[in-house]
């Protein structure tokens, strides 16, 4: 009854807008009907031009107080600093040029409004001026590209000398699960193709592949605190994005290829749930999911999590295709991980941990094959 | 030869399969129309839903029937209407809505020619972009639903029926509706390029061109240039879709079954798409451009500032928009050094839209305003094409895209650089040339009302929107209840979408006055504006041909705006500007330089 009444009050609404239109319009009996702006008309909207730079100034302000807080707070990685300086100092500069231009802008518009009779200055070019300010935007852009790039070979290129752990993400509509490459640090080699439901095979990992024996499917994604770890990531059906912006991380999964990303988790999960920021916005959110339970809504109390979430359009439940991430220290991670069933275990096999480690020299060359067909860098 | 024949026009021959470029234009510009206004209605559903996730409306129930059981909205048709929003207005609103209108109108008539180079190739444009129009918007009665993988359809989404429903029928429909709306695209575009070249009348030489002609020239070359590609694309997608090609598809495990593609990839579609799509963006754009610079030197009364630094910058815009497309790209999966050079393309963009920005402001430095609806539009999207396009900053610098990436920073981005932009672009045209379009004048109080109400709504709708996008809110979500961690942004969710319906039904307000005026405006005076260029020497009443004699001959570039002769007088006494056709007067100099 309520969206009747709703959808009826919109529709009164859009036949109102219409009638006051007409009544507006048949209101202005006047001699001038040319419907060419005349001198009452530049005054009213010179006046509305420096209107709307004090709205436009409110706006940015009151947006910079008001929704300032939802950014995402600490970065919680190694990059993440770096990355947040850099946005900090693009929006600087960004705010500096806005409030500037607009108000040259409107003011301007306001300033020079017509008036009968008034005459206009001829105009036509200035050198000067222009070289002016084609240089002062290309040497401000030169200084932001060679800050931005430096921070993007650093953010992409991965130092295998590092030794980073090696996590496999795996998106298939409309889930996430994680490929921890067991003690050997390798991942077995996989494809959609060997994919076997009834033996719930689910990443199509090569049961042949001593490497594959110890590798760890999960379904939450545990991290340890201070080690790089390198994700490689792959989709088994259409395109789909793990981010992860907490940690300032995004990488498109590509069915066909396998791409990656890195970066070293540096605040654990419950580092970040003590931080002002994050304690301040948990808060928030918890006020709003108060007043929601009040309502009878399904709303329990929240606590923060890092969060993997899919950012790629994928299909009718891309909305809700998310993974948990735990960053912990390296023990708890261990621990966690030790826990977890190796593939060899998951497919009824015995553990073979000790045929892997002999396994492994010899199998160098398929490594190395992979490491080609992941290809970037 | 005179175009005038005298020949008998049938209803048919005049309103319908017509070949004058003046009435193709008014047909682009009311299919324009009326798509934009599907299309901005579709934008109000699905704000609606983000606003009141799950919530029961009845007007879903009416406009979306089996799609909103009990009026809730399906997350399947959600994911339609964006992809059939972004399709509407991108390509049929401000691509041959925009371009298709004002590049027939004006071409012809700034440039001194009868009519477009080929006529009836021109109407064939026209009843192809209607034909797609049609296919498209039937694309949303079917059993399965409209297209739904986004409007840059990315295979494999796109390519697979078992992915979705909307990539079925849906999907095919849209594919043959896009091959038909490229070719009109072309057919328009080859057209205005040899009109432009050939076409021009004595003394009109390229460096006296209005600046409204040399983008939609340039737009036109930039369309050519990159629309093949889209097509090709379109083509191969077609090829994986129904013949089992393996052009964009690898190693897919979909609905519990291998499938047979094998060495596709993805990643080569983005590139194609890209490779139009990114140009498309200055298709959409250089048009509200060019119009921009006539009205606002016009409004001004002041010649427009730096004629030939706006052209440079029009040509340095159209070749760096072709070579930025990786920009979209950078967390595809590339590699990364691509990234590095295509961050260092896209900055470079940045300077001569700097450039033109700041050429406008000091246009309107020292100048008389008229505040005319049509300026009004003009000024405000400079503040939006400033405002959109700095952000742009951000998103084309590959390391801080990757946390913005696809979430509500780059839907607020580029809706205020190109969405918003051009669409004053396109109001300020529509204002401005009315009186040439239909013999009438628009009203300009409505104008103003629409105006005002649009520019604070719109600034209500995208500014708050890159507040929700650096939170980390990715687009395209459905619903947010799921993740806790947004909870807290949903108030701002409502406050854009009430702001979002303000702006909708301002547009009730346009289209009142647009199609009230047509039959009950003030009669237009031949040249309302007191303006320079040479579509106010032809006659009030159109004809054929457009100029009842000669066609005029031109002497001057088209900014003589309050210029002075040496003794401080107007060069014509008494008058604040010197229409193209006058003559240089005894030691004047040509000023477009």
């Amino acid at each position: 009854m309520t969206t009747f009444l709703a959808i009826i009050v919109l529709i009164l609404v859009a036949i109102a807008v219409w009638q006051m239109t007409k009544i507006f319009e048949l209101s202005q009996v006047n001699a001038d009907n040319s419907q060419v702006a005349n001198d009452k008309d530049n005054k009213l909207n010179g006046y509305l031009m420096f209107a709307f730079l004090v709205f436009l100034y409110i706006l940015m302000i009151f947006s910079m107080w008001k929704w300032g807080s939802f950014l995402l707070g600490t970065p919680a990685s190694a990059h993440g600093e770096d990355y947040d300086n850099l946005m900090a100092i693009s929006f600087v500069l960004i705010f500096i040029v806005q409030f500037i231009t607009q108000a040259l802008l409107h003011y301007f518009a306001f300033k020079y409004r017509g008036e009968e009779g008034k005459k206009a200055m001829f105009l036509a070019h200035n050198n000067k001026l222009e070289v002016i300010w084609s240089i002062i935007p290309a040497l401000t852009l030169a200084g932001l590209i060679l800050y931005g790039l430096y921070n993007w070979v650093s953010i992409t290129s991965i130092d295998e000398d590092e030794d980073p752990i090696v996590i496999e993400l795996y998106a298939q509509q409309f889930n996430w699960k994680a490929r921890y490459a067991g003690a050997d640090n390798v991942l077995g080699d996989a494809n959609v193709r060997l994919i076997d439901i009834a033996k719930a095979n689910v990443l199509g990992i090569d049961e042949s592949d001593p490497y594959a024996q110890d590798d760890k499917i999960t379904t939450e994604l545990h991290l340890p605190v201070g080690k790089k770890v390198l994700f490689k990531m792959r989709s088994q059906d259409v395109l789909h994005s793990a981010y992860m912006p907490h940690f300032r991380a995004q990488m498109n999964c590509v069915p066909g290829m396998i791409t990656q990303f890195a970066f070293t988790p540096t605040v654990t999960t419950e580092e970040m749930r003590v931080d002002d920021g994050i304690v301040e916005k948990v808060n928030t959110i918890n006020e709003i999911r108060a007043e929601k339970r009040a309502k009878g809504m399904d709303a329990d109390p929240y606590e923060f999590d890092y969060l993997l979430l899919c950012n790629k359009i994928c299909g009718q439940s891309h909305y809700n295709m998310q993974m948990r991430i735990v960053v912990e220290t390296e023990e708890e991670y261990n621990a966690w991980l030790s826990e977890q069933k190796t593939f060899a275990a998951s497919m009824g096999k015995e553990d073979t941990k000790t045929e892997t480690t002999e396994a492994v020299a010899q199998v160098e060359l398929v490594s190395d094959e992979e490491a080609k067909i992941i290809g970037v860098n | 030869m005179s175009g005038h024949a005298h020949h008998k026009e049938t209803f048919i021959t005049k309103y319908i399969f017509s070949q004058d470029h003046k009435m193709i234009s008014k047909q682009f510009l009311i299919t324009g129309l009326l798509m934009g206004v599907i299309g901005i209605g579709m934008s109000l559903l699905f704000r609606m839903q983000l606003a009141w996730p799950g919530e029961s409306f009845k007007i879903f129930e009416v406009l979306l029937g089996k799609w909103a059981p009990e009026g809730v909205m399906d997350a399947n048709i959600y994911l339609a209407l964006v992809t059939i929003h972004g399709t509407i207005m991108v390509f049929f609103v401000l691509t041959q809505g925009l371009s298709g209108t004002f590049s027939n109108l004006l071409i012809p008539l700034q440039i001194g020619a009868r009519d477009m180079a080929s006529g009836f190739m021109n109407m064939l444009s026209y009843w192809m972009f209607f034909l797609s129009s049609i296919i498209m918007v039937s694309s949303l009665f079917i059993e399965a639903g409209p297209a739904a993988a986004g409007w840059t359809i990315y295979p494999p989404l796109s390519a697979l029926a078992a992915a979705q429903p909307g990539s079925g029928l849906g999907m095919t429909l849209w594919l043959v509706s896009m091959a038909i709306f490229i070719a009109s695209s072309l057919m328009g575009s080859l057209n205005y390029i040899v009109t432009v070249i050939n076409l021009r009348t004595k003394g009109m030489t390229m460096t006296r061109l209005p600046l409204t002609i040399w983008a939609l020239f340039i737009t036109a070359v930039i369309g050519v240039v990159s629309f093949p590609v889209l097509l090709s694309a379109a083509l191969l997608l077609i090829m994986d879709r129904s013949f089992g090609t393996s052009f964009f598809l690898s190693d897919i495990f979909i609905g519990g079954e291998v499938l047979h593609y094998q060495g596709g990839s993805p990643v080569l579609y983005e590139h194609l798409f890209w490779f139009l799509g990114h140009p498309e963006v200055y298709i959409v754009l250089l048009p509200a451009l060019g119009i921009t610079s006539e009205i606002i030197a016009t409004n001004s009364r002041k010649p427009i500032f730096g004629y030939r630094a706006m052209i440079l910058s029009i040509l340095g815009i159209a070749f760096l928009s072709t070579i930025v497309w990786g920009h979209h790209m950078f967390v595809s999966g590339m590699n990364p050094f691509l990234g590095s050079v295509f961050t260092f393309t896209t900055l470079l963009i940045a300077i001569p839209s700097a450039v033109k920005a700041f050429n406008y402001i000091t246009t309107i430095w020292k100048g008389n305003l008229q505040m005319n609806p049509a300026m009004l539009f003009s000024i405000g999207l400079v503040s939006t094409f400033i405002t959109g396009g700095l952000t742009g900053i951000i998103l084309g610098d590959s390391t801080l895209d990757i946390n913005v990436h696809d979430t509500y920073f780059v839907v607020a981005h580029f809706h205020l650089v190109m969405g918003i932009s051009s669409l004053y672009g396109m109001f300020a045209g529509i204002y401005h040339w009315y009186p040439k379009m239909f013999g009438r004048m628009l009203n300009k109080n409505l104008g103003y009302l629409h105006f005002w109400i649009t520019a604070v709504a719109a600034y209500g709708v995208f500014f708050p929107m890159h507040f929700v996008g650096l939170a980390g809110v990715p687009r395209r979500y459905y619903d947010y209840t799921n993740f806790p961690l947004f909870d807290e942004l949903q108030d701002t969710q409502v406050v854009i979408t009430v702001f979002a319906i303000i702006a909708g039904f301002a547009q009730l307000i346009f289209l009142y006055n647009f199609f009230r005026s047509m039959f009950y405006g003030a009669p237009a005076t031949q040249n309302p504006w007191k303006s320079n260029t040479l579509e106010w020497t032809t006659p009030v009443e159109h004809l054929h041909g457009n100029w009842p004699g000669a066609i005029p001959e031109v002497h001057r570039w088209a900014y003589d705006y309050s210029k002075l002769r040496e003794d401080g007088e107007y060069i014509i006494p008494g008058q604040d500007f010197v229409p193209q056709t006058v003559p240089l007067i005894d030691g004047e100099e040509d000023s477009n330089h």
